[in-house]
């Protein structure tokens, strides 16, 4: 019983400590002037983490959309309100699915590799040869990701909601048959820039920052065996996917739900 | 090198989509027009019950969208609903002094928004005037107990 009671404690105190250097760990890689050099760091991990993840948004996104169509007309067109079906597949996307499924897509695609390619570097030494050469691993290594991961994930959102709003136009004007200009139309009435799109991009950016810090710091903090590797990388895809669905509800709680 | 090119090219591709993207969502989806500030004016009618209006409702004439509500707010001199449209610069001058302002429902359960129908005065509203003559929101309740109040008594 007591041994049992010790070890929730040491369980606590390992959680809290782990938060703790997650939070040093961030705050000094993400702080500090980039460099020359590190531009060049930040450009390539942009290509990887964003330009290379663009092709799996981008489709998804499509089909979301015209799936979000199909099934919206479906049950609008019982109330002859197929007139809607813009407002609804705007608002859908850009209030929840775009920043939602682009964070959890971004985390399975790019995330888990960068806690993988960290957690090797960790493994085969290669930061604490960087250390001796005195090379600061989080400047060099953690603070582009982070910065690439931090830029990438909002404009991958824009083009989510982009793709799927014309996914959601292509079935539901050009094949149901749903007038085009009331399609375009009632969007714009209801979708307001500030209220819907902004905090859309609030959003995404705060999942921006939550996915890319706990793949990178899941890179730099596992056990750098190839059974920690596997364990971490599994871990990023996990607590990533769980803390975006846990703000989204917090932070659409916020923005849209009355609470002010 | 060539491959670090190729890569800040694709980078810079990727943001410059992201912004392209974003303008999109401004200009088509969410309706931001470019408008120059004296490119509108604005007038205030004033409306017993304004029923579900909101901020942004559409303001038509014979159909065609000629502004959007700019504001409602309470008018505690006459404890009715002030609205305030901004409409069309084009349209300064040309409304008549008796025009009429009706809160209107676009189908049976769409959004609502504001009607207007030029009178035949020749005297014209200028900016900041108010439309005497509205027609407030129908409120389906309101009309169900007169319905119900017509029934008992007859």
């Amino acid at each position: 019983m007591i041994a049992r009671v010790m070890r929730l404690g040491r369980r606590g105190c390992d959680l809290l400590e782990a938060l703790g250097r997650a939070g040093i760990f961030v705050g000094q890689s993400a702080v500090g002037v980039p460099s020359r050099e590190g531009w060049a760091l930040w450009l390539r991990q942009m290509h990887f983490v964003g330009v290379l993840s663009l092709a799996i948004v981008l489709v998804s996104g499509l089909f979301i959309g015209m799936v979000l169509s199909l099934q919206g007309y479906t049950i609008l067109v019982d109330f002859g309100a197929e007139q809607a079906l813009g407002q609804m597949v705007a608002l859908s996307l850009l209030r929840e699915l775009a920043p939602v499924v682009a964070a959890l897509l971004f985390a399975g695609r790019a995330g888990s590799a960068l806690t993988a390619e960290i957690g090797l570097m960790k493994a085969t030494e290669q930061l604490t040869s960087m250390e001796m050469i005195g090379v600061d691993p989080l400047r060099r290594v953690v603070a582009p990701r982070l910065w690439a991961g931090f830029v990438s994930l909002p404009l991958l959102t824009i083009g989510f909601s982009v793709v799927g709003i014309y996914g959601g136009y292509l079935v539901g004007v050009e094949w149901l048959g749903v007038f085009e200009g009331s399609y375009w139309g009632n969007m714009q009435a209801s979708v307001a820039f500030i209220g819907d799109v902004g905090n859309g991009m609030v959003k995404s950016l705060v999942f921006a920052v939550v996915v890319t810090w706990i793949a990178v710091f899941q890179g730099y903090d596992l056990v750098p065996t190839s059974e920690g590797i596997s364990r971490a990388t599994t871990r990023t895809v996990v607590y990533s996917s769980l803390a975006v669905l846990g703000l989204d509800f917090v932070l659409t709680a916020v923005m849209f739900g009355g609470l002010s | 090198m060539k491959r670090s090119k190729m890569m800040e090219l694709g980078v810079g591709l990727f943001m410059l989509a992201g912004i392209l993207g974003l303008v999109f969502l401004g200009l088509r989806v969410s309706g931001l027009t470019f408008q120059a500030p004296g490119d509108s004016f604005r007038l205030e009618a004033n409306f017993a019950n304004i029923g579900g209006l909101k901020p942004r409702a559409r303001v038509t004439m014979a159909g065609v969208t000629v502004g959007r509500v700019a504001a409602i707010e309470l008018d505690t001199d006459w404890y009715d609903a002030r609205v305030i449209l901004e409409l069309d610069g084009d349209l300064e001058g040309r409304l008549s002094r008796d025009t009429t302002a009706a809160i209107l429902t676009a189908g049976l359960l769409g959004e609502q928004y504001i009607g207007l129908s030029v009178g035949g005065d020749p005297e014209t509203l200028a900016a900041g005037d108010t439309i005497r003559d509205t027609q407030s929101a129908i409120v389906l309740e309101e009309l169900i107990q007169q319905f119900v109040s017509n029934m008992v008594s007859d």
